[in-house]
């Protein structure tokens, strides 16, 4: 009697086969329809017979506030400028993936993220309105004619990015760029895409962005009026990455995830979902429109260290300039 | 006394014990909350400070345009008689009750950079102007409390005697010196009162700084908790900022005290007495003028809200729909909270009577200077050693909602409830009518118009309310005016266009459904 038995409740507790969930933490971004969400989720799940459910949120605040009590796997869409931060919770496990296949033009040994795409930050414009933008940031100081949107370094990655580029490129003089800039400043929002928004329906000359962002115009809308003013003291680099939480209740799964991002497949996809650069293909197999923009010269590129430590002082000077 | 009067006594009190315990928790437990993790005013960075500089400024810039706006448009909607006037003072109630974001949506779509002004602008040549800043963040407030002010003046004019305006006219007075005689008198009694209050509104401004502040250089002192605890992660430095504000507002609160608040939101302004000095034509096209620029001020944005959202709304993601009922639920069970609070507090005041009584309704009018984000923040740290604080995100929102509600439904409810135990309470006890069975056949009926009409302004004021929620929710679980946020955030204009409009007709509908309620058996 006793097989049957054991049997019987080994069925009730297995056989409900439901196909596994995979929990990734997420930026905004990745959920709308037009963000990368959709589109790696097919393509994961056609992969592990599984769903993946993208949580969307602010990422950072989240895993700062929530700690031990996150219910999730994964988490994709953090940047190098945060991760020293997001690292520091112990919240991550070890990814287990092979990084040799990176190409990210910055030597990468980590074995808690792994980067999924890359870009520069560049200031983005119309070039059927502007016919002489910009070729450096000294001259976008100089152009009192031209008025911006950008975003908030506290609550916006590449709004940080902007901040620790100013801080590398102007050092002493940054709190000045920023009262400059603050003059022209139509407003500063929390998030890229409200800045984006706001730009493509003509409400700023330029917009803070990434030099890839003209392949979207190119590609979806076939509109090839969006440049990116290409800086000569160098772009500020940026990748995005990926991590397995420690007490993710799959954390095979989410391994499994990890290799997928490092797979070809994903990182052929990734320069037209995301719009930005592959972190695991060579340059020759990207896609054309994507290859054949206008690439800056000098990368200017802080680790996480570097990053972190010059957060906190630079976020002061910008406060103070933009306050002032 | 009979016992079963002793027992109504005891229970009143009682109830009203609890309530006043509550509202010491809400508004001082969550203040020791955030002491204990405040770093002392070293931890404040110079923006910080500028932050405090902006509240005032803002904050006093915001009230003294308000007010001056006011004098000249009450002065003018009180000594003329026209088609509408009772429904235009009806209308200016509105924005009482109207969601801030909804309110900022219609000023983006007049005064934004591509609103109706700025394309005005564009076709005369004239470079557009900005509208985030300083200026934004007044625009947003004198949007608000304009028509607060308006009507708390008018309530001035309507309490000056007729007889003095026959008086005036019989002594030959021109308008002037009515206005000399008459008018500045009341004004002087009513205008800082008015004032104070909008004052003490605008320094815990939060949604109009967050989405017209367009930087940081106007950030106010609640944005300035917001940023600490979520950008930041610095709760002692949250915690710091959290008491600055509730020294501003305690400081601001009792000096609003003393002056004596007016007694606002009144009816019965729509029947002017007989007035001689009505002046000639120029004065009678200058009073039209500014009671049309008024009007169109208040009604041109809501017109936008409601023409923008309308083709949007069929269209609307399921994720708008969800937080409609979430917010729904946290507004009617906020209303239920109000209303059983503020009753059982009433009760306990009039039951207590004298200095105490006083000291008892001085409690439950101090939510008005309380912080919500204060508190949040307070709640937040109280509630994450035990639980994970996402989880109750929609009771704190629900709670602190019906806080914050709470002086107007005490300012509304208390004048009846007394006036109902100087007229009925002695027949009432002598009837032997006593707790349960006098509340539900003699207090609630004759109580039935101010409950309505508070029950209505807590389920509008809580379903726009964005505040607390921004604390403790993430994607999941956003109400309304969370998730039209987050839709301005994504620059998904239509579908925020939608979701305006949805949200100004739950509040309204909420409102008018109780208020209508209300009026249903009135005076019985």
């Amino acid at each position: 009697m006793r097989i049957p038995v054991f049997a019987a409740v080994a069925a009730l507790t297995v056989t409900p086969l439901q196909a596994e969930t995979l929990v990734v933490l997420a930026p905004d971004y990745f959920g709308s329809s037009w963000g990368p969400g959709p589109a790696i989720k097919d393509g994961f799940e056609a992969r592990c017979d599984c769903t993946l459910e993208f949580r969307t949120g602010d990422v950072l605040p989240r895993l700062m506030l929530d700690g031990s009590r996150l219910e999730a796997d994964a988490v994709i869409g953090l940047n190098t400028d945060m991760t020293l931060r997001a690292r520091e919770t112990g919240l991550f496990a070890h990814h287990a993936q092979d990084l040799s296949v990176l190409t990210v033009p910055v030597a990468w040994e980590d074995d808690t993220f792994i980067p999924f795409n890359w870009g520069f930050t560049a200031w983005v414009y119309n070039n059927t309105l502007l016919d002489d933008a910009p070729s450096s940031f000294a001259e976008l100081l100089e152009r009192e004619d031209l008025n911006l949107v950008w975003q908030d370094p506290r609550s916006s990655g590449s709004g940080l990015a902007l901040m620790l580029w100013v801080d590398q490129v102007f050092g002493e003089d940054a709190e000045a760029v920023w009262r400059n800039l603050a003059a022209r400043t139509v407003t500063v929002t929390a998030g890229w895409s409200e800045s984006y928004g706001m730009f493509t329906s003509g409400e700023a000359n330029m917009v803070l962005s990434y030099t890839t962002s003209p392949a979207y115009h190119i590609v979806a809308e076939e509109d090839d009026s969006i440049s990116a003013a290409i800086f000569d003291e160098g772009h500020y680099f940026m990748a995005e990455v990926a991590g397995v939480l420690a007490n993710a209740s799959n954390p095979d799964l989410a391994r499994d995830f990890m290799a997928y991002i490092l797979s070809e497949e994903f990182q052929s996809m990734i320069a037209f979902v995301n719009w930005s650069y592959p972190s695991a293909l060579l340059r020759e197999d990207w896609p054309a429109e994507m290859r054949d923009l206008p690439f800056p010269d000098t990368a200017i590129f802080l680790d996480e260290v570097e990053a972190e430590a010059r957060r906190s002082a630079a976020l002061d000077v910008w406060l103070e300039g933009m306050t002032r | 006394m009979s016992d079963p009067a002793r027992q109504a006594r005891a229970l009143a009190l009682l109830f009203g014990g609890l309530v006043a315990v509550w509202l010491v928790m809400l508004n001082f437990g969550a203040l020791g909350a955030v002491a204990f993790r405040a770093e002392g005013l070293t931890a404040l960075r110079n923006s910080d400070w500028a932050a405090v500089r902006f509240t005032l400024l803002q904050a006093t810039l915001s009230a003294g345009l308000s007010v001056a706006l006011a004098i000249p448009i009450a002065r003018a909607l009180a000594r003329r008689q026209f088609f509408g006037r009772g429904l235009l003072i009806t209308l200016m109630g509105a924005p009482f009750i109207l969601p801030t974001l909804v309110a900022v949506l219609g000023l983006l779509a007049v005064f934004g950079r591509s609103g109706l002004v700025n394309q005005v602008f564009d076709m005369l040549g004239l470079s557009r102007f900005n509208i985030f800043g300083l200026h934004g963040v007044v625009l947003a407030h004198v949007f608000y409390n304009l028509p607060l002010a308006t009507r708390i003046l008018l309530q001035g004019w309507a309490g000056i005697p007729s007889e003095r305006f026959r008086l005036a006219a019989v002594l030959g007075f021109s308008p002037r010196d009515t206005f000399r005689q008459l008018e500045a008198p009341m004004l002087r009694d009513l205008a800082p009162g008015a004032f104070l209050v909008i004052f003490l509104i605008c320094l815990t401004s939060f949604s109009v700084a967050l989405t017209m502040g367009g930087g940081p250089r106007a950030t106010t002192v609640e944005l300035a908790i917001f940023q600490a605890f979520r950008f930041d992660f610095d709760m002692g430095r949250a915690a710091m900022l959290a008491l600055v504000q509730f020294g501003l507002c305690a400081v601001a609160g009792v000096i609003a005290w003393r002056v004596a608040l007016p007694s606002s939101l009144g009816g019965g302004l729509d029947r002017p007495v007989q007035r001689f000095d009505l002046g000639g034509r120029g004065l009678r096209l200058r009073d039209a003028a500014l009671i049309m620029a008024g009007a169109a001020f208040l009604l041109v944005p809501l017109a936008m809200v409601v023409l923008r959202g309308a083709p949007h709304v069929a269209a609307l993601p399921p994720e708008v729909w969800q937080a409609t009922g979430r917010s729904l639920i946290v507004a009617l069970g906020a209303t239920a909270a109000t209303i059983a609070m503020t009753l059982a507090l009433a009760h306990a005041v009039l039951a207590l009577g004298g200095k105490r009584g006083a000291g008892l309704e001085w409690l439950g009018l101090a939510a008005l200077a309380a912080s919500p984000l204060v508190i949040g923040t307070g709640l937040f740290l109280l509630i994450r050693p035990l639980a994970n604080p996402r989880d109750f995100a929609l009771l704190v929102t629900m709670l602190v909602n019906a806080g914050m509600a709470m002086p107007f439904a005490l300012r509304l409810i208390l004048p009846d409830l007394r006036a109902e135990l100087t007229t009925q309470g002695r027949l009432a006890t002598a009837l032997g009518l006593h707790g349960w069975a006098r509340l539900r056949i003699v207090t609630l009926p004759r109580l039935r118009r101010p409950l309505g009409f508070a029950a209505g302004l807590t389920a509008a004021l809580s379903m726009g309310d964005l505040g607390v929620i921004m604390l403790f929710a993430e994607r999941e679980g956003a109400t309304l005016p969370m998730q039209l946020y987050r839709l301005m955030n994504a620059y998904r204009q239509d579908d925020a266009a939608g979701a305006a409009l949805v949200l100004l007709g739950a509040s309204l509908a909420l409102f008018v459904v109780f208020e209508r309620w209300g009026r249903g058996r009135a005076g019985t």
